[in-house]
């Protein structure tokens, strides 16, 4: 019997799509579903030649196959996860946000992944807070009294679509929530860059904070650990510039080198939240199949 | 049509945040604000340097917080409408937007790259259904050809814009681009254009009389240049050079002089000019904003700010990506330190 977690994805463009080819590399994952709104979509027309098994009915082909399916991967928009989480719910399915909804609890996998396994939906924050938070995090344990923290991500043009672009107020609540929440510091701003430069940058990622007498040495040894855990699930994270006092301000910089899974390296941003958000699901596998083999062994006790 | 008015918008108190590194005092913006109300500005721009909402580390603090400079400004002006800068990415319709509705600010201009129109949409869709005036603004123009900036301009106009800007951010452009990219502008919009000029080689007046010529119905212009990098086009200048044209405005020229007589005392400290880093920007195409930041950081760093920005201009970074500067000024240290002395060129 197959232990993988039966998913569907909700949501063809950059980030569903780029997800799509994730999963199916997964040994814990199977995709069930992959649900939009267009059949003629890049997307679907990628999912549809690779044999996934395809919908243009959206949410409404994810109900009527509800008993297929373990858990769904929300990468619409903001305002539709709005709609689908109530339904998502009522239904029992698990629910990993991809969209600046901000209905679940923020999940940042190097930091709180254990706890969100508790939770019926989850939210991936952004991409730019997927990059972020984490630095954030380590910033605030090694230095008790941060002011301020602030994040800059620059990002292909290329590799924003349409919903991404109409989302960017959500993005910029969702970001400096999360990063206000994980850093414990209530002052914070989040500011997104999208460069349209050719050939395309690489998502880059800069943390920003005014603290009362930094400890430089300890927040470099912070980073630099925080940094391996993304690492082991994000395979392209790199610190660029680590941290360094610049007048008033210390700084941080990563880039995210993506896989190349649907759009070409420079889509880091693609990469990274839906490396953090597969994290999720193949954790939630992983649980199931050690609950399984429990119940097994206790069975042949 | 010479005939019909030309809007002049003066962006001083909020280009020239840039100069300060967004120092603007309160008794500045009250000052100035007066005296651009005197001399009949159709609009006044006041903010931090890249608009509502970019205070931050990343592009500098302002001195005096937002509501605070509208605030002010709002008091000193009646026939003169408050304007703002508005770059979806920093500012937000919930947070930003609404605050500067609130205080009564009559025109919102909102930015983005020049190929990224579709960003503006939510923000000057918000704006008009709050019932005030929106207009699009296209950014670092010299890196989109005139077709390209048609496109990105229809955009804006069908999302509700009521005006088109053009800003030659970097002020790399020269009149022949102007001439072509206003002009198939003005000719194919339904709504007056504008344009934005930057003085980094020397040509802001050359460029912002060409545009006219060329359709444009909207000159942003700052007293005394006051703005990022070189500075813009001097609001006094073109305004004596209109009136030399036959070009008619609100703005009275001599109460247009007293201002600029009055920004040069205020900003005495800051007032741009050229110098070799602004000339390398404009030749390199990059922002005329990162001039100081670029100083700050090749001076920490012990690199040539020339190279830096020449670096950052093969890297195409658009305004907003300051955090680059200090990467590039890193790498360029550690290639200074890690190779020989450089052999005199040939």
């Amino acid at each position: 019997m197959s232990t993988k977690l039966k998913v569907a994805i909700l949501g063809t463009g950059n980030i569903g799509t780029d997800l799509l080819v994730k999963v199916l590399r997964s040994e814990w994952l199977e995709c069930r579903l992959f649900a939009g709104r267009n059949l003629s979509s890049p997307g679907m027309m990628k999912a549809d030649q690779l044999g996934v098994p395809v919908s243009s009915k959206g949410l409404q082909s994810i109900v009527e196959r509800r008993a297929e399916l373990d858990l769904v991967f929300d990468a619409t928009s903001a305002q539709d996860h709005l709609q689908h989480a109530g339904v998502l719910r009522e239904l029992g399915l698990l629910t990993v946000d991809l969209t600046p909804a901000r209905v679940g609890k923020l999940c940042v996998p190097a930091v709180n992944l254990e706890e969100c396994l508790e939770l019926p939906n989850v939210n991936m924050v952004s991409c730019g807070g997927q990059a972020s938070i984490p630095i954030a995090y380590a910033i605030a344990q090694a230095n008790p009294s941060v002011e301020y923290v602030e994040t800059v991500s620059s990002i292909a043009s290329r590799s924003a679509g349409p919903a991404t672009r109409i989302n960017l107020d959500e993005y910029i609540a969702t970001t400096e929530e999360g990063l206000a929440i994980f850093s414990h510091c209530a002052w914070t701003k989040a500011i997104l860059n999208l460069n349209p430069a050719q050939p395309c940058v690489h998502m880059q990622t800069s943390v920003l904070a005014k603290i009362k007498e930094p400890d430089l040495a300890r927040t470099r040894e912070m980073v630099g650990a925080m940094v391996k855990q993304i690492q082991a699930y994000v395979s392209g994270y790199q610190l660029i510039l680590p941290p360094m006092i610049e007048g008033n301000r210390l700084a941080v910089m990563v880039r995210v080198e993506g896989l190349g899974d649907y759009l070409p390296k420079y889509a880091g941003n693609l990469d990274i939240i839906n490396c953090a958000a597969l994290a999720v699901a193949e954790a939630h596998a992983r649980r199931r199949a050690d609950g399984a083999l429990a119940l097994k062994n206790r069975a042949s006790l | 049509m010479k005939s019909q008015r030309i809007l002049v918008t003066d962006p001083t108190l909020r280009d020239g945040s840039h100069a300060c590194s967004h120092q603007i005092s309160v008794e500045q913006i009250r000052r100035y604000a007066t005296a651009a109300e005197a001399a009949g500005v159709d609009y006044l721009e006041v903010g931090h340097g890249n608009g509502l909402g970019a205070s931050s580390l990343q592009v500098g603090l302002s001195l005096v917080p937002e509501g605070e400079m509208l605030r002010t400004a709002r008091a000193c002006l009646k026939n003169t409408g408050l304007s703002v800068h508005v770059m979806p990415g920093f500012a937000t319709v919930k947070r930003e937007i609404a605050q500067a509705l609130e205080i009564g600010v009559d025109l919102f201009r909102v930015g983005a790259h020049c190929t990224e129109a579709d960003l503006t949409q939510r923000h000057i869709s918000a704006v008009r259904n709050a019932g005030k005036e929106a207009w699009g603004i296209l950014m670092m123009t010299h890196m989109a050809s005139k077709e390209v900036l048609l496109e990105e301009s229809k955009k804006m106009q069908s999302y509700g814009a009521q005006g088109i800007v053009l800003m030659d951010s970097a002020g790399a452009a020269v009149p022949d681009d102007v001439r072509q990219k206003i002009g198939l502008l003005a000719e194919k919009l339904e709504v007056p254009v504008g344009f934005h000029a930057h003085n980094n080689l020397g040509l802001s007046i050359a460029n912002s009389l060409v545009a006219l010529e060329a359709g444009a119905r909207i000159v942003d212009a700052t007293a005394r240049g006051f703005g990022a990098g070189a500075g813009n086009a001097p609001l006094e200048l073109l305004i004596a050079v209109m009136r030399r044209q036959g070009y008619p405005c609100r703005a009275d020229l001599y109460k247009v002089l007293d201002a600029a007589e009055l920004a040069a005392q205020l900003f005495a400290e800051n007032l741009p000019g050229s110098n070799s880093v602004t000339i390398v920007s404009g030749l390199a195409g990059v922002f005329s904003g990162f001039a100081k930041p670029v100083q700050r950081a090749a001076k920490q760093l012990g690199v040539d700010p020339r190279d830096v920005f020449f670096e950052l201009g093969k890297r195409k970074v658009v305004g907003g990506q300051e955090d680059l500067i200090l990467e590039v000024a890193s790498e360029l240290a550690q290639r200074k330190q890690s190779a020989p002395p450089p052999a005199p060129l040939a």
